[in-house]
């Protein structure tokens, strides 16, 4: 059984991590889930909140705030509309798209609410994590 | 036949024309570097994303539960064009060619009785549609103050474009762009985007799991999928741009050095014709003495 996968982590403006790695943990919307080689072949959409990539080197961080990963037995990649590295800067950026979705849940259409409301919790709770 | 000193002052003015459009035509080249750079980083998302959506509308696509976005309204009579042009001229002929293939789709529907309205993004092509189709400008999208285009960009229009269909305005979205084929040619395309139409990459896809649900899934990626193409688009016409001013510069700067030479030498005619009328001169008033 192979030990390692490849991973791609991919936002629309750049490539920001292309590794061999042995575990992602994914925010997906229905409940966290760590994806290891020899996965079942899943498509998932995300929350925002924290990917956890650990390889050979150690594990590293990153924030993604929604997308989709499809993770198959070799290869992982997720395609993350925003994705910050775990640093200050992404916290930041974290921070103003929190107010976003705020302001959009304060507008949002009845029918959307529940959705809107739920994407502000998770940023809330995204920033929570952070230390 | 101009004076000396008149020929002087339009070399020089040729000259310092010539230096412009040489300046403008490598920074035009620098930039074309960073918007293909841009445009090469977003194609891998690009690429999953379709192939992604692709295999989802292949097996979702067809029922009645599938959602609007891909399903259309179930009519076509009313249309949005999109026209995607750039901020700033001197790029040849970039953006009238967009312009012209919108004009051609425009005259085709409306000859087909359906009705037309149309959004421009970035200044040229606003400026050339307003002067016949001003009562078809519905909104204007701004981007001069923006030195790179980045995916929030794309999203605002994607979130406009969206808000206007579910609020019933039209039925099928359309964007019209430069692709970039190379520094001398870019190809004007028309793309629908709303109901989205992805090709079936024949790619197997029963084998996946969809988390939520292959519905869920879909409903959540569609209105992305459209902010997608439009970035890309986006994309596109930034390095289009920029390759189409590239070749326009360094037509007029080579047309520029033409100039040069020919008024150099005529220049320098007219002052060999000086001298030798004042010799003749001289020896004229000698050989009357």
């Amino acid at each position: 059984m192979a030990d390692t996968m490849q991973f791609d982590l991919v936002s629309p403006e750049r490539a920001l991590a292309s590794l061999k790695a042995t575990a992602v943990q994914i925010p997906g919307t229905e409940g966290d889930m760590t994806a290891m080689p020899m996965h079942a072949p899943t498509i998932t959409t995300l929350r925002p909140g924290v990917l956890t990539v650990t390889s050979a080197d150690g594990t590293q961080d990153y924030y993604v705030t929604g997308g989709f990963a499809e993770i198959g037995a070799e290869a992982t990649t997720v395609l993350a509309e925003r994705a910050y590295p775990s640093d200050h800067e992404g916290k930041r950026a974290i921070e103003a798209h929190l107010e976003e979705a705020r302001a959009a849940a304060e507008e949002a259409h009845p029918d959307h609410k529940d959705t809107a409301d739920k994407l502000v919790a998770d940023f809330v709770h995204l920033l929570d994590t952070m230390t | 036949m101009p004076s000396l000193k008149d020929l002087k002052i339009r070399i020089d003015s040729v000259k310092s024309t010539r230096k412009i459009t040489k300046a403008m035509q490598m920074v035009a080249a620098a930039k074309l570097r960073r918007a293909q750079e841009a445009a090469e980083a977003s194609r891998p998302y690009t690429e999953r994303f379709n192939a992604v959506l692709g295999a989802l509308t292949a097996s979702v696509g067809q029922s009645d539960s599938a959602p609007k976005l891909l399903r259309g309204t179930g009519s076509d009579k009313r249309h949005l064009l999109v026209v995607m042009t750039s901020e700033r001229g001197l790029c040849g002929g970039f953006n009238s060619t967009i312009v012209k293939l919108a004009r051609t789709h425009l005259a085709e529907l409306v000859a087909d009785g359906k009705q037309v309205q149309i959004i421009t993004v970035g200044k040229k092509g606003r400026e050339q549609l307003k002067r016949d189709q001003a009562d078809r400008l519905i909104a204007h999208v701004d981007l001069s103050e923006i030195k790179r285009v980045g995916y929030n960009n794309a999203q605002d229009i994607a979130k406009d474009l969206l808000a206007r269909f579910a609020a019933d305005e039209f039925d099928v979205c359309t964007i019209f762009y430069n692709t970039f084929q190379s520094v001398v040619s870019q190809i004007p395309t028309a793309q629908q985007i709303i109901p989205a139409s992805f090709e079936d990459s024949g790619e197997e896809n029963a084998l996946y799991d969809y988390e939520p649900s292959e519905e869920g899934v879909l409903a959540d990626l569609l209105p992305r999928g459209v902010a997608t193409q439009i970035f890309a688009a986006l994309l596109e016409n930034g390095a289009s741009e920029q390759g189409a001013r590239m070749s326009a510069m360094d037509n007029a700067t080579r047309n520029a050095g033409e100039m040069i030479d020919k008024l150099t030498i005529q220049y320098n005619r007219s002052r060999q014709a000086v001298i030798t009328n004042e010799l003749i001169e001289i020896i004229s008033g000698a050989e009357a003495l």
